[in-house]
């Protein structure tokens, strides 16, 4: 099957009038050492029902999280999705669209991006968001090279160790040309010691990034680090996870310049990780070195109101080199499914369904303690994601749960485990699960 | 093309007038109508120094953005604060209160390579 | 011609979800609570929220009524042609969107056990492999988000590359007419961005490059066929240039389409390569996004690409980071959800049709330009690969419509405008890629349309230059949105 809607009589009408006997006098630029000679080794083409036979017993080969009873977070989460959302996204006038640069075309787009990022300032309580980015990992590297374009003379960032591993590692990749230079202050039990912090600041540093939980599930309260590099005059970045924003304080009313994240917990499948996306909220003061696309709104020639992209001369066709990022496309429709899950739970919606997943991570959390097997990693206030020591070998208990139908959250090392409970977990689930830690041993 | 006569003009399109040793700094009316709808202006802070040739500052339209060089060198003494709220000023009236910054000249010597109204536009023509 | 009065009903953005929201509404319901609520204040103290979100409070009804009129005013590939250059809108096949939604997909978290996750390893491999053998190159990584992202990533696996024979080297050469993100990417990566000008023609002036060329240069970038819609036939000589002072050749792949199954990129001498699925492989631009931005490289480079990759050992699939690796280049292990539908379209399409959408991709374009070439300047009129550009200069100079206005009036005929004022080679230009999902009716279409507006702008100039009139919102106040932007809406709910 190639889609390609052109009968043998009107390819033969095309060359007629292109002047060509055959296609290959098109081609005449190749090198003809370079023109291949017959099929590439891809096999036959396939139609839809074969295709839907292969690729189905490809996808039967897998065992969803989904499916089983899951307690695996970090950093993608297994919330429930809202029916009509994918009933939307299904409608080919948003997926089929094009990123929005003919705005007369494009409103639809436009405007539900819009309400994303209004949403987006609501929840991270800042003036200003984009029109999202690949994922937090990226979000969060965005942030730390803006803070340095700010700052224009400082060049460091300061990192919470406890921080998702995967976020560090990509922060560390970006900054191999050495264009910023980080310092990681070293997490124990699962959180980043505040002096720690605080002693790396100073007059060199543009900005500090701590997490709002942190990758242990962990809240560490940031206003003490907000005040000490503010006073530095340097910037506070907040990696924080959307879902519980309705109900734990916006990182912006506690001194916030730039608030990043993963956004998928906000009505997108978990999808092996991807796509997500990446949210960007910031303060006005930063709007002219905020990187990606932002939807702005403005009048017609009639005196309608709609929207369009806006700001585009920080981006990379027009600045190329001096851009703020080299960042081209967004994540629209996982935006589109993050704006439409806000409208679909709204205020009340959001903030019950986190004091859901937080009560049931605190049932099970107190269960798994009063197994006798676990000790909590550390004291701190948690969401409904935490870490535990197992007093026992980890991936021992996490290998015999998995096959009955468990995944005992993510085995971080030899002891050290991390649980997520979302609001798909009932209470059935929790204690059977605890049950079957008992009988493990 | 509108080119007052109490005024030099830069290779650059800016425009400068003297008094005693200050210098205001503008745009042209050739840049600003080349430039299209100015919708933002990057300007330095007072106590900045630059060089003549340096880049002080950056105006942006929807789609494009232009550095602004130094015609002179200098102090920056003041700089135009209301294009911040209101950028469109450049577009209409580059010449007045359209103005950029105002600069403490450093080396009056240099005031003799800019050019006179007439030869500016005979520049632009080219 | 407002357009309340011409179609008699209002058709442009009315109000906000969150104008539409009345205090206390809401659409989904949260489960009943099974265990006991843990008591906010208490729990969370000084971080407990202390005044609620503005989120929108509607009803199912409501939001589905909202976002249907939204979808309205939008036009995608479903809707008509988009002959935009170098963007490649192909049409999204709906088996893709089936076999993305399967649960043994979307219900996947990414660090469940390997043993569990065999057929998305499978998947991934496979499509490593068959990406692999349509550029020409033995290893590929599918981590990368999007095209720039894959073009950072391969920048950075050539400096890791460089570093690891002792000397990271300092500039990467492009020529002008590169996209924008070729350059941004460069200087994300640590590099001096060098640009060489193009010949008249649009191809690569090989004797800038060779002067170029120096022991400082990390890499030349390269979009092959160009941004001028041309295979660059010296391209043996260049990479065999680039290879001689020890630099490496980067191919741009934002425009493999035309070469599908005609050659490969990888046996003209690139090192790497960065393929968009958003654009050859079919899967949807969701309105910005999400792609994939898939790197392949030389089995020279293959050490050094982020992991992991998916390596397949006897029976069984494993996630592997591989030895010298230059670290990840972001989370999890890339956009899956788009992976599992560039697989389907490349086993849809097998090794015949890989061949039929290069070749039709390039007969179709070729098409166009042939039958535009006599009302409108074509920038380089000759046979093209599978886009062409026109420049708008004629009726720029004659009638005083530029490029910007029959964009425009394409609207109101319609189609989705093609790419303009890019390259920025071409003065006023106007680039047309059709891909090979257009019928021959849907091109007649097209050129009937250009050749109308080509009238149009010589007897009535003026309706041009103030379209469109027919599309939902007419032209907008870009200018007012850049100086005092308004990106949230701002309000209470009552």
């Amino acid at each position: 099957m190639n889609y390609i809607p052109i009968n043998f009589q009107q390819k033969k009408e095309m060359l007629d009038a292109v002047g060509v006997e055959n296609i290959e006098e098109l081609f005449v630029d190749v090198p003809k050492q370079a023109r291949l000679k017959g099929l590439l080794p891809l096999g036959d083409g396939a139609g839809e029902m074969e295709l839907v036979s292969k690729i189905t017993a490809l996808a039967k080969k897998n065992t969803p999280a989904t499916e089983l009873v899951s307690f695996a977070g970090a950093g993608c989460y297994d919330h429930y999705i809202p029916s009509f959302i994918d009933h939307l996204l299904v409608r080919p006038e948003f997926f089929t669209a094009y990123t929005p640069y003919q705005p007369e075309v494009s409103q639809g787009t436009l405007q539900a991006v819009y309400e994303y990022q209004t949403g987006i300032c609501q929840l991270t309580g800042l003036d200003m968001a984009n029109a999202s980015m690949y994922d937090g990992a990226t979000a969060m590297v965005e942030a730390a090279f803006m803070a340095v374009r700010l700052s224009r003379k400082r060049d460091k960032v300061v990192v919470a160790g406890s921080l998702h591993p995967e976020y560090l590692e990509t922060l560390k990749t970006y900054t191999h040309a050495d264009t910023v230079k980080t310092t990681v202050v070293d997490a124990v039990d699962g959180v980043t010691p505040k002096d720690d912090i605080l002693s790396a600041i100073d007059d060199t540093v543009a900005a500090v990034i701590v997490g709002y939980p942190n990758f242990y599930g962990a809240y560490e309260p940031p206003e003490e680090i907000a005040d000490e590099i503010h006073a530095h005059k340097g910037l506070l970045i907040v990696v924080a996870n959307p879902f519980m924003l309705g109900l734990v304080e916006a990182p912006g009313n506690l001194g916030a310049d730039i608030v990043v994240g993963e956004a998928q917990p906000l009505g997108n499948p978990m999808s092996f990780g991807g796509p997500g996306l990446g949210y960007f909220a910031c303060t006005s003061a930063c709007t002219r070195q905020m990187p990606g696309r932002i939807v702005g709104k403005t009048t017609d020639v009639d005196g309608h109101t709609g929207y369009v992209l806006t700001l585009s001369t920080r981006e990379q066709h027009i600045r190329r080199e001096k851009a703020t990022s080299n960042i081209c496309s967004n994540h629209a429709l996982n935006a589109l499914a993050a704006g439409m899950y806000l409208a679909g739970v709204g205020p009340t919606g959001l903030k019950k369904l986190a004091l859901s997943a937080v009560s049931k991570a605190r049932y099970l959390h107190d269960a798994l303690i009063a197994t006798g097997r676990f000790e909590p990693l550390n004291e701190y206030v948690y969401g409904y994601e935490f870490a535990l020591v197992y007093k026992g070998v980890a991936q021992a208990l996490y290998d015999d749960l998995f096959e009955r139908g468990y995944i005992s959250g993510v085995v971080l090392d030899e002891q050290v485990m991390l649980f997520a409970v979302t609001e798909k977990r009932s209470r059935e689930e929790i204690d059977a699960f605890v049950s079957e830690v008992e009988a493990h041993g | 093309m509108d080119m007052p006569k109490d005024r030099k003009y830069s290779i650059d399109h800016e425009w400068v007038v003297v008094e005693g040793d200050e210098a205001t700094i503008g745009i042209t009316e050739y840049a600003q109508d080349a430039l299209g709808e100015v919708v933002y202006v990057d300007l330095p802070d007072e106590g900045e120094t630059f060089a003549v040739g340096d880049t002080f500052g950056e105006v942006e339209s929807v789609k494009s953005v232009s550095e602004l060089f130094m015609p002179v060198s200098g102090e920056v003494i003041a700089i135009n604060d209301s294009l911040a709220d209101a950028p469109e000023t450049i577009n209409d009236d580059c010449y007045g209160d359209g103005w950029m910054i105002r600069v403490r000249i450093e080396n009056e010597s240099e005031l003799a390579d800019l050019l006179e109204a007439e030869a500016y536009l005979a520049s632009i023509d080219e | 011609m407002d357009n309340l009065t011409e179609t008699g009903v209002y058709r442009g953005p009315k109000e906000t979800i969150y104008e539409a929201s009345s205090k206390g509404l809401t659409c989904v319901l949260p489960p009943v609570l099974d265990v006991p609520a843990i008591d906010v204040a208490d729990t969370f103290g000084s971080i407990a929220r202390a005044s609620a979100p503005i989120l929108p409070e509607v009803t199912e009804v409501q939001i589905m009524r909202h976002y249907s009129h939204l979808a309205s005013m939008n036009f995608g590939v479903d809707s008509g042609m988009y002959p935009l250059g170098s963007c490649t809108m192909k049409y999204n096949p709906r088996i893709n969107e089936d076999m993305a939604r399967l649960g043994g997909f979307a219900g996947l978290h990414p660090y469940q056990p390997e043993r569990s996750v065999q057929g998305a390893l499978q998947l991934m491999y496979e499509l490593q492999n068959d990406l692999g053998t349509i550029a020409g190159f033995p290893a590929v990584t599918l981590q990368p988000a999007a095209g720039a992202h894959g073009e950072y990533t391969a920048l950075s696996v050539f400096r890791a590359a460089h570093t690891a024979k002792g000397n990271p080297r300092k500039k990467v050469i492009i020529p002008d007419t590169a996209h924008g993100t070729n350059p941004a990417s460069v200087a994300m990566c640590g590099y001096d961005v060098v640009s060489i000008q193009s010949t008249e023609s649009g191809m690569v002036d090989l004797e800038k490059l060779k002067a170029a060329l120096d022991e400082d240069t990390a890499a030349f970038m390269l979009t092959n066929p160009n941004t001028v819609g041309m295979f660059d036939s010296q391209i043996l000589e260049i990479t065999q240039a680039v290879h001689a002072v020890g630099a490496y050749a980067y191919c741009d792949g934002a425009n493999l389409n035309a070469i599908l199954g005609i050659t490969r990129p990888g046996d003209v001498g690139f090192d790497a390569l960065h393929i968009n699925t958003h654009k050859t492989f079919s899967t949807p631009h969701g309105g910005g996004g999400p792609g994939a931005g898939p790197v392949c490289v030389s089995a020279e480079l293959s050490s050094f690409l982020p992991g992991p990759v998916v390596e397949k050992e006897g029976e069984s699939y494993r996630l592997v980071t591989p030895e010298h690796s230059l670290g990840r280049v972001r989370s999890f292990m890339g956009n899956f959800g788009v992976l599992v539908r560039a697989y389907t379209y490349i086993k849809a399409l097998g090794a015949q049709g890989i061949r039929d959408v290069g070749e039709q991709a390039v007969l179709s374009a070729n098409y166009l330009r042939v039958e535009l070439a006599d009302v409108f300047d074509i920038a380089y009129d000759r046979t093209c690969m599978h886009e062409f550009v026109i420049s708008g200069s004629r009726q720029g100079h004659d009638y005083g419509v530029h490029t910007l206005d029959m964009a425009k009036r394409l609207l109101d005929y319609g189609f989705h405008p093609p790419t303009i004022y890019f390259p920025l080679l071409v003065d006023e230009a106007m680039m047309i890629e059709p891909t090979e999902t257009e019928s021959k009716e849907s091109l007649d279409s097209f050129i009937e349309a250009m050749r109308a507006i080509a009238d149009e702008a010589k007897s009535n100039p003026e309706l041009v230059k103030g379209s469109p009139y027919f599309t939902p919102i007419r032209r907008l106040d870009e200018a007012g949105a850049a100086r005092r932007p308004n990106v949230a809406w701002t309000g209470t709910i009552d």
